[in-house]
């Protein structure tokens, strides 16, 4: 069997001390990275690229790897225990993950998310390796049309399964989508919304957003009362989940490796989707939906493992075609030709050793992760216990030196100090800021691929019916507007609105 | 992170203080290079491989700093305002030219705010296709594409691109109107070429190279004044008649206006002698370019191509009303 050949060269690879030494540095460094709030992989590998030069070309992709995979398990810990996610996927982890850490479940949540992880982590590196390239080519089938389509899905199910208010859901949303249009047209170069100011150009900061409205504002938010600074639960409880939880796990696990997987492996910004479409699809199949946003076992297991496989698979595209799905693979091409190696189709053919080492390392770091979370999740929820004086100001340090790695721009310190005041302003008007964060993200996406599509068919809105996966996506959208709209449905919508 | 190395910086700097009375000169601690891009990209590539070598003959660091933003624009504006002391470079491309008329308020003057180190190397394009595309060769592929202009999809990575600018050339010397697609960076618009969402574009070998030798897209000639050695089979623009569209993505240092003289002299040298190195011209030829010759990488023959480049993007850019501000 060719698979098995190439599999036992790759473990031969990545199995050498050497190899299994750097495996390790990236698994922890990425770990510590995505512990610590808003210092980004993308900065921290950018900062380790010289020291790269001086490795062989299969450890040092091994180890930048290592540190982008155990980003996505250390990302979630902050998210959970002080609900400051450091990207995109992890912002879903905190809805559910920081209702179980104030609930004093704070260790199961933890567990949960190391668990899924790994989970997905070896199943998509299972399906890197058997699948990689028949998924290549059906990635590349996804033309703007599909791209259009399928984001159009990703919106319009947020809005109909959003919990709470579905007008406030909405109008986050809304905000979130403008938000999005700021910076500089991409087909005809006209600024929109900088009031011209050049720090604009490119549209507002991701991280500053994240970390301004969902962190700083709950800093805030707990400051103004002396008693109630809940951000810190004393009580941590257990660490381990219990019968219960796994059980409860197991299914939304599953789902959200195969969703991850899938969406990880489109190059134009799928995998963004991955964790936010595995949290409604829990919602939408739970029994008890209106335990979501208040601590479910299913909202933390069902993202995190989709957004871990999306990580894994998102390496397809890389591997396959020389092709970065995002700035983080853009680094490693970086890395590589540096190394002396371009990038592109001819890799997996012409460096077996390095194509296979890498994908066998990813199992070998899963594995590793996973073992060195495990115990940490101890010592991370030991956090909880430092005074809020002692950790706000660490926290705000913390995010302010990550926000400013990404650009090295003091603007963007500004900008982290607004969103921080919006998302306070949000927490009194009692809006979510995780729809905000999904139409940010997905809105300028929406809006490229629309036009894009528009161009290519010369103005011709048929193309997103007259192209069959496009078209599969758009029926999908109306049938999950049917299904809300439903009374039944709406009926029991509301009864879980009621609780708010 | 960041703030970690330069605390690590400060501290070094702290040491080569104190034995800075007996170090006679420049330079005595750490230099910062600008990329106006962001990291991983080919023009930071480009950097990395220089600031290593040009390290090693200066005898200290230089750390890449990536300042992406506004199409370089951003990591220019910073290093013309930085002080003039020789520790702050900037390592830019031809939209240092290009800028200068894409964007209507700079917030520096091009041609008065800098002085020169030298040229680093120029980068040739490739026209490329889907690798289904009619066109057998070259001369086909001309005819073809003014033929059919109407249903040829041109992809480029975004307004001020190196691929914007060569299409921008290519409609120009065929003629011929083509309908463009810009995307976010070479990324997605290589990808929906592989896919053959569109039909041509023009990039850098850089992209180009290995997609082709791996048979994903298809070449059809290059734009440089000679053949390539990677591509001996591929015409150059010139022999299929269109001399117009020669274009080179070359990348340069740069420092502030009013850096001391010795500053620029050593700098100099230390990026001839980087140029010189085998390792550095080893890797440059993976990626299909070549260092510049030790007499383009000197500050005179920088500002030459530089205002020679404003001159001749300036009607190009203004003919096709494309501003990027």
């Amino acid at each position: 069997m060719d698979l098995f050949s190439n599999l036992a060269l790759g473990f031969s690879t990545a199995a050498t001390p050497a190899n299994l030494f750097f495996c390790l540095i990236g698994a922890l460094l990425g770990t510590l990275v995505g512990v610590l709030p808003g210092i980004g992989v993308t900065a921290t590998i950018a900062m380790l690229l010289p020291i790269t030069f001086q490795l062989e070309p299969v450890s040092s992709l091994i180890m930048l790897a290592g540190i982008y995979y155990g980003a996505q398990y250390g990302g979630s810990t902050t998210a959970i225990l002080i609900n400051l996610p450091g990207e995109s996927s992890s912002a879903v982890t905190a809805i559910d993950g920081y209702q179980m850490a104030r609930n004093g479940k704070a260790g199961t949540a933890l567990a949960i998310a190391a668990l899924g992880s790994f989970f997905a982590g070896t199943f998509a590196t299972l399906l890197v390796a058997i699948f990689a390239p028949p998924l290549t080519i059906i990635a590349l089938k996804f033309g703007a049309a599909e791209y259009f389509s399928l984001m159009l899905l990703g919106l319009v199910s947020a809005i109909a399964l959003a919990h709470g208010s579905v007008p406030k859901a909405l109008a986050m949303v809304v905000l979130g989508l403008l938000l999005g249009l700021v910076g500089t047209d991409i087909y005809t170069g006209t600024p929109r919304f900088n009031f011209g100011i050049t720090n604009f150009a490119d549209g507002l900061n991701f991280v500053a957003l994240a970390v301004g409205v969902f962190g700083i504002a709950e800093i805030l938010r707990n400051l103004e009362d002396e008693r109630s600074r809940k951000v810190i639960t004393s009580q941590v409880g257990s660490l381990f989940p219990s019968r219960e939880d796994l059980r409860k796990m197991l299914a939304p696990m599953m789902r959200g490796t195969v969703l991850g997987s899938a969406l990880g492996v489109l190059p134009g910004g799928g995998a963004i989707l991955a964790s936010f479409a595995a949290y409604t699809v829990e919602k939408r199949l739970s029994k008890e939906p209106h335990t979501f946003g208040k601590g479910a076992v299913a909202g933390v297991a069902g993202p995190e493992s989709a957004n871990n496989a999306g990580a894994q698979t998102s390496f397809i595209p890389l591997l396959t075609l020389g092709i970065p799905a995002n700035p983080v693979m853009a680094l490693m091409v970086g890395a590589m030709i540096i190394q002396g190696i371009v990038p592109g189709p001819n890799v997996a053919s012409e460096q077996p050793a390095l194509f296979w080492g890498v994908i066998a390392s990813m199992w070998i770091g899963n594995l590793m992760l996973v073992i060195l979370n495990l115990p940490l999740i101890g010592l991370w929820v030991r956090l909880l216990k430092v005074p809020y004086f002692v950790l706000f100001p660490i926290i705000l340090a913390f995010c302010s030196i990550g926000v400013y790695s990404v650009n090295s721009n003091v603007f963007d310190l500004y900008s982290v100090a607004m969103f921080g005041l919006l998302g306070y302003v949000l927490i009194k008007l009692r809006c979510e800021p995780a729809p905000l964060l999904l139409g940010f993200v997905l809105g300028p996406l929406l809006e490229e691929n629309l036009r894009r599509a528009m161009i290519l068919g010369r103005g011709d809105p048929m193309v997103f019916v007259t192209r069959p996966i496009s078209a599969t996506l758009l029926a999908l959208t109306v049938v999950v507007l049917i299904v809300v709209l439903l009374p039944s449905v709406r009926a029991k919508r509301e009864e879980v609105f009621v609780e708010d | 992170m960041a703030q970690f190395t330069r605390f690590a910086g400060l501290s070094m700097l702290g040491l080569m203080l104190g034995s800075a009375a007996l170090a006679q000169g420049y330079p005595e601690r750490q230099i910062t290079m600008v990329v106006p891009f962001s990291a991983g990209g080919p023009t930071d590539t480009v950097a990395r491989l220089v600031a290593e070598k040009m390290s090693e003959s200066l005898g200290q660091q230089i750390i890449v700093e990536n300042v992406g933003g506004a199409g370089g624009t951003l990591g220019a504006g910073r290093v013309a305002s930085a002080e003039a002391d020789g520790y702050t470079v900037l390592l830019h491309h031809i939209g240092m030219a290009t800028s200068a008329t894409l964007y209507r308020s700079l917030a520096y003057d091009t041609l008065n705010a800098f002085d020169y180190v030298g040229l680093v190397t120029e980068v040739p394009m490739t026209l490329v296709a889907r690798k289904d595309f009619e066109p057998a060769d070259m001369a086909a592929f001309v005819s073809y594409v003014k033929e059919n202009a109407d249903s040829i999809t041109l992809a480029n990575a975004g307004i001020g691109a190196a691929s914007h600018l060569c299409g921008m050339l290519f409609m120009q010397a065929l003629d011929a109107p083509i309908v463009t697609v810009p995307y976010k960076g070479t990324g997605p618009a290589m990808t929906d070429l592989l896919g053959g969402q569109v039909d041509i574009m023009c990039d850098q070998t850089t992209n180009t190279s290995e997609q082709v030798r791996g048979g994903t897209i298809k070449a059809y000639a290059v734009t440089t004044p000679e053949r390539l050695e990677i591509f001996p089979d591929l015409p150059t623009v010139a022999e299929a008649g269109l001399p117009g569209m020669e274009v080179a993505i070359w990348h340069g240092i740069y420092a502030p206006k009013g850096t001391p003289p010795e500053a620029i002299e050593k700098l100099s040298a230390a990026l001839q002698a980087a140029l010189a190195d085998e390792g550095v011209a080893a890797k440059m030829a993976d990626l299909g370019t070549a260092p510049s010759p030790a007499e383009d990488a000197t500050p005179q023959a920088l500002q030459a191509k530089l205002e020679s480049e404003i001159d001749r993007w300036k009607p190009v850019i203004e003919a096709a009303g494309v501003y990027a501000d």
